[in-house]
């Protein structure tokens, strides 16, 4: 049996961190106000600058740009830098150095050049910070070839998913939810664990309805099956942990099973990541649907601030709807 | 306005400069010029159809660079690079077949004019969004330190990436970081067709090497000895631990923005003024002055476009980048993610 430890979210990635600064030199972490004794905002972080040093844990100017390009020079050169963007909201001034170079750098070299760099950055989503700190804008990143998207729901995936994207040769946009930084979890101990990118988890089992969600939207994902339960109604929610490469297979063996399936996020449902699942779903089961394939996220307005973002944003309730609209359809 | 009258006076010297580094300048220059010319040439008589932005002109600066770098030295350049590329070494085979979308090209057809890398010769990125390779050469750098090696890296850019965000951002960073890093702004007085006096409210691109607190030089980019002196001081520097230098090479843009353009909004005035500075009649003037002969200049001349026009034939004859190569290196390990 594999030993475990209980870490919370920002704990597992804390030790994910240190444990991949301690396997390889070329590992080193920038971004602003990373290192001790502030140690950033979200404190993930802390104490990785007096373990390994400022010239390891680097502490950059407010330049999001320069903090990503600086990122992929070094990374061309056989690096593996990790760079914080702080919040999600501030990736687009960083959008040019991670869409035009990180993701391309590969390609048009010929394989001359690679940037294995991993970019973590925090959505702020439900925090009531407002339009401009609070958005999940993974759908802008899952349209880039060369990419990868990685979202974990829970301690065990954060520091084996953050392990696979900081040693994995492309360039990996990690997201973490800031709402999820104290959740706890069962870890395993020990350098060697991983969670492979590409590969989604059966969060819950079931045999009615395939809920399909990833990052912040687990929790909400799970609670709503909990409540099918109480129903009388069994659904299975997958885990996507990982949106580019997406683990589509997956998907399409649950829904296959369950000829229903409901997609939830927190990004907005126009154009949201729900968009190209349910595409890819009907079109590959679309004689074995019992059901219509229905999406669930934010509204498609800015995020409100304070009380209000809770209006627009995605709920357990929103979830509930969604799964008995495509169980309503054969009468359940 | 901005004119070459405000650059330094002509300060062409061979002081510290030897007859075999002046040959290396004019043959990198000669095979630049040659480069830029032929496919030029090749566009225009519809031998192929491609798009170039070109450095005629410029090649001055290019080839300073080229003698003042060490082979590991790094470059990082733009799409109008290709003068870049050639100084550094890259192979002329790489460099056309990758204008032209070929498998000779340096990374087979897949990225064209303004996507060409080589490490082997040291050229890491070629960028085609303006600023945007200021901060990677940045990362250059850092990694130089971070190996703990004196290898520099040079990034060239136009006047206009100076109105940038990433370029403020990057040269800030290296400043504060005191990178070994130069950055050489080869103003050519134009940013694409806007005169640099409706996007600069300062005389000079150096001045603002002020506000970052790095030192910031002003040189003729058409006198390739001053040029190469500048930069070679610069490169000294950095490599000594002294931190980043910015450099504005002064110069001029012969043709348009892009091969096709006319470059009608330049005046004739500034054209003609600007003529008279051209590199490729000054420098080869000077030459003659300071012992070299007619004959030697010829040669090497000659011998840039047998050399271009050997490549030319080499990269038309080569396919273009087959399917099966266009899917390959958009991951590592071979991964495809499609659902096609």
């Amino acid at each position: 049996m594999t030993e475990t430890q209980t870490l919370s979210i920002r704990e597992a990635i804390n030790q994910g961190l240190d444990e991949a600064l301690r396997l390889d030199p070329k590992v080193f972490l920038l971004g602003e106000d990373l290192a001790d004794p502030a140690a950033g905002v979200n404190a993930v972080t802390r104490g990785l600058a007096t373990a390994h040093g400022m010239d390891r844990v680097m502490n950059t100017p407010i330049s999001e740009a320069a903090i990503v390009g600086a990122a992929v020079g070094a990374a061309i050169e056989g690096y593996r830098p990790v760079a914080e963007i702080m919040i999600m909201d501030f990736i687009g001034i960083a959008m040019d150095q991670i869409v035009n170079h990180a993701a391309k750098l590969r390609y048009m070299s010929g394989g001359r050049t690679s940037c294995p760099l991993t970019v973590r950055t925090a959505v702020f989503a439900g925090t009531g910070s407002g339009g401009t700190h609070s958005q999940s804008l993974e759908a802008w990143f899952m349209h880039v070839p060369g990419l990868k998207v990685v979202y974990p729901s829970n301690p065990a995936d954060a520091k084996g998913l953050l392990l696979s994207s900081i040693f994995d040769p492309d360039p990996v946009l990690f997201m973490e939810a800031s709402r999820l930084y104290g959740v706890k979890g069962d870890v395993p101990v020990g350098d060697g664990y991983r969670v492979p990118i590409g590969k989604a988890a059966i969060a819950r089992p079931g045999t009615d309805l395939s809920i399909i969600t990833y990052g912040l939207a687990t929790s909400a994902s799970l609670s709503a099956a909990e409540a099918l339960a109480a129903e009388g109604i069994s659904a299975e929610v997958i885990d996507l942990r990982t949106l580019l490469p997406l683990d589509i297979d997956t998907v399409v063996e649950s829904v296959g099973r369950t000829r229903r399936a409901v997609i939830a996020h927190n990004a907005t449902t126009v154009a949201g990541p729900g968009a190209e699942i349910a595409a890819q779903v009907s079109a590959k089961l679309f004689g074995a649907l019992d059901g219509p394939v229905e999406r669930v996220g934010a509204r498609f307005t800015p995020i409100p601030a304070r009380a209000s973002e809770a209006a627009v944003t995605l709920n357990v309730a929103d979830i509930l709807s969604a799964a008995r609209r495509t169980l309503g359809v054969v009468g359940v | 306005m901005t004119s070459l009258q405000d650059a330094p006076p002509d300060s062409t010297t061979a002081e510290s400069v030897t007859k075999e580094q002046l040959s290396r300048l004019f043959s990198s220059m000669a095979r630049e010029e040659a480069v830029d010319v032929r496919i030029r040439n090749g566009i225009k008589r519809g031998e192929f159809a491609t798009v170039i932005w070109p450095s005629r002109g410029q090649e001055a600066i290019s080839a300073a660079i080229g003698l003042a770098l060490r082979p590991d030295d790094r470059l990082v350049t733009t799409y109008r690079g290709l003068h870049d590329h050639v100084a550094k070494g890259v192979p002329l085979p790489e460099i056309i077949g990758e204008v032209l979308g070929t498998s000779t090209g340096a990374s087979r057809g897949k990225g064209g004019t303004m996507h060409i890398a080589d490490p082997d010769h040291g050229v890491m990125m070629t960028t085609g969004i303006v600023g945007s390779g200021v901060p990677v050469a940045v990362g250059l750098a850092l990694a130089a330190v971070k190996d703990g090696v004196d290898r520099v890296a040079v990034v060239t850019f136009g006047d206009g990436a100076t109105n940038t965000g990433s370029f403020h951002e990057g040269v800030n960073l290296a400043a504060v970081w005191k990178l070994p890093v130069i950055f050489v702004c080869q103003n050519n007085l134009y940013a694409e067709m806007t005169p640099v006096e409706e996007t600069m409210a300062i005389e000079h691109v150096a001045q603002r090497a002020l506000g970052l607190g790095l030192p910031g030089v002003t040189v003729d980019g058409n006198d390739p000895v001053a040029t190469y002196q500048v930069i070679r001081d610069a490169v000294a520097l950095a490599r000594a631990g002294g931190g980043p230098t910015l450099i504005e090479a002064v110069t001029f843009r012969f043709e348009g923005h892009y091969a096709g353009d006319g470059g009608k909004y330049i005046p004739a005035e500034q054209y003609a003024e600007a003529k008279l500075h051209d590199p490729m009649v000054t420098f080869p003037r000077f030459l003659l002055e300071n012992g070299f002969t007619a004959a030697e200049l010829d040669e090497i001349r000659q011998q840039a476009a047998d050399e271009v026009e050997a490549a030319v034939k080499v990269v038309v004859a080569a396919p273009p980048a087959d399917l099966e190569e266009i899917r390959t290196d958009v991951y590592a390990d071979g991964l495809v993610v499609t659902h096609d």
